[in-house]
């Protein structure tokens, strides 16, 4: 669809698509890292709009020969869920934004709610990490259909189980147990937003994917990735993380 | 440095070192074949790492927040079993009885598999089955022929059960096994609970899948304890309430209802503790 890619932070400030606001520190690191003058150069010419300026400006936007690096040990993993909240907070805003065909009322505000749940967490991950957080991620939704219900829930619901597998595969590789703890805060709000968005699907299906054990299923940041990066423009690079 | 020193006083001291790290004795006994792969830099990274083994959680620690964890399932799993066995109670439609099905089959499965890896890697003994009144001692005369009364103690033990293995992740943090599997159960109990929740809501409740504030949408200060707590907007030292939201900041409401809150085992006992003869 036309306005499939946003830069994920302006998208959720309620302001049209445009060129992604380069920081000074990414725009050094691509002129540190030489040989890239291509991209550099669209950089900088980037880097000198400002919001208003045109929202198809998109078509300025670098060729993705960098790979962005969530980091390694904690500071990795809270990178790596910081992009997750930024791709189910792009998400939501964008459903909200659009809402899809015959949305009830009760929806909509469930859906409101969970929007502000997934930036409230991206904005805590991207306050918490500071100047070692990543930059705002490109996403690519154009496979999602966002008039239509099935297209959305059925990426909701995808995301929601997709996050509560990563948080949960997540858990032992972080260090310190304060952390670990805030992690649990989080996971168990995403659970509850995957039962929801479940039951709105098929009624009764809150837990369809619970094992004999009646485990939920945890995922390793590889495979979290490998389906995350294929709602995303920007590519992750995970290979330093903990494993 | 010398780490065998250092090793050997804490050998005085602690005669029980070795047996402590019984899976790195060898490391510690050979620790110069290490010292000839690592940098001297390396060495203190390798053996506080070594010490965090041996002293962060023994087996038997480990064992103990399963335990607990047992418990709590054990009364769960109890719960739903008898009130599907209830002839008093009356189920809605039959998806209502169908996901209660579901969900006290889970907490079954959640026993038995307490207690295989209490007893089998952990070489433990599983704790028994408590003996309950679901009731709380009168405080729910009608748990089992009243839906709503059902449905309201239901969601504390799910709201309660899933702060409960919060407050014991970082207690098991040291067993990536048994982390894993308790965070793969607690967000099974966060699932249930925003069911039960659901469930709620289409009986009538003001209740969403998620928890607002400290309220726990219950008419009944019975459950207080369950919520208190809740209304935290303070998160690893961000204030969530000072965050930029959508229009605004974040609000109370998406602060507290986007972090659930742990509790600590005392906590959750004196909230079980009425449940319990």
């Amino acid at each position: 669809m036309k306005n499939a890619m946003y830069a994920a932070e302006e998208q959720a400030k309620g302001k049209p698509a445009s060129v992604p606001r380069f920081s000074a520190s990414r725009r050094n690191f691509l002129l540190k890292t030489g040989g890239i003058s291509f991209a550099s150069a669209l950089v900088l010419a980037a880097s000198g709009c400002t919001d208003n300026d045109a929202p198809n400006g998109g078509s300025l936007t670098p060729p993705n020969t960098t790979a962005i690096d969530l980091g390694s040990g904690d500071t990795g993993i809270l990178n790596y869920a910081y992009a997750l909240e930024q791709l189910e907070a792009a998400f939501y805003t964008q459903v909200i934004a659009t809402p899809y065909s015959g949305i009830s009322d009760a929806e909509k505000a469930l859906l409101t709610d969970i929007r502000d749940h997934e930036v409230a967490h991206r904005e805590f991950f991207k306050t918490a990490l500071g100047s070692k957080a990543i930059v705002a991620l490109k996403v690519n939704f154009s496979s999602i259909n966002f008039s239509d219900r099935t297209s959305v829930l059925g990426t909701a619901k995808a995301f929601e189980d997709l996050g509560v597998s990563a948080y949960n595969g997540a858990g032992h590789l972080i260090s310190s147990p304060d952390y670990l703890t805030l992690a649990g805060k989080i996971v168990s709000v995403e659970a509850r937003h995957a039962a929801y968005i479940r039951d709105l699907i098929t009624p009764g299906s809150f837990s369809s994917n619970v094992d004999s054990n009646g485990l939920d299923i945890s995922a390793a940041p590889t495979d979290v990735l490998k389906t995350a990066q294929t709602f995303l423009t920007s590519k992750l690079d995970g290979s330093h993380l903990p494993s | 440095m010398n780490l065998q020193n250092i090793i050997n006083e804490i050998a005085e001291v602690d005669p029980e070192v070795y047996e402590r790290t019984s899976t790195r004795r060898h490391a510690f006994k050979h620790w110069g074949d290490f010292g000839k792969k690592l940098s001297l830099t390396a060495l203190p990274l390798f053996f506080g790492s070594v010490l965090k083994k041996a002293y962060g959680q023994s087996t038997s620690g480990i064992a103990d927040v399963l335990n607990f964890a047992l418990t709590l399932e054990y009364l769960e799993a109890g719960f739903y079993s008898s009130a599907l066995a209830s002839t008093a109670l009356t189920f809605p439609t039959a998806d209502a009885k169908a996901a209660i099905t579901t969900i006290g089959g889970h907490e079954t499965a959640h026993v038995n598999f307490l207690k295989t890896v209490i007893s089998g890697p952990l070489a433990s003994t599983p704790v028994a089955q408590p003996n309950v009144d679901y009731t709380a001692k009168g405080t729910f005369p009608d748990v089992f022929s009243n839906y709503n009364t059902f449905l309201a103690v239901a969601q504390t033990f799910e709201d309660t059960g899933v702060r409960a293995y919060k407050g014991q992740a970082a207690n098991v943090q040291s067993n990536a096994t048994v982390l894993t599997a308790a965070l793969n159960i607690h967000s099974v109990e966060a699932r249930h609970a925003s069911h039960i929740r659901q469930m709620r809501a289409a009986a009538g409740a003001t209740v969403k899948p998620w928890i607002t504030g400290n309220s726990s949408g219950i008419d009944s200060t019975a459950v207080q304890a369950s919520y208190n707590g809740e209304d935290n907007v303070s998160q690893g030292g961000v204030t969530i309430t000072s965050l930029t939201g959508v229009g605004g900041n974040v609000s109370a409401n998406a602060a507290t209802e986007s972090f659930d809150e742990p509790l600590a085992k005392a906590d959750v006992l004196a909230i079980v503790q009425p449940f319990l003869v």
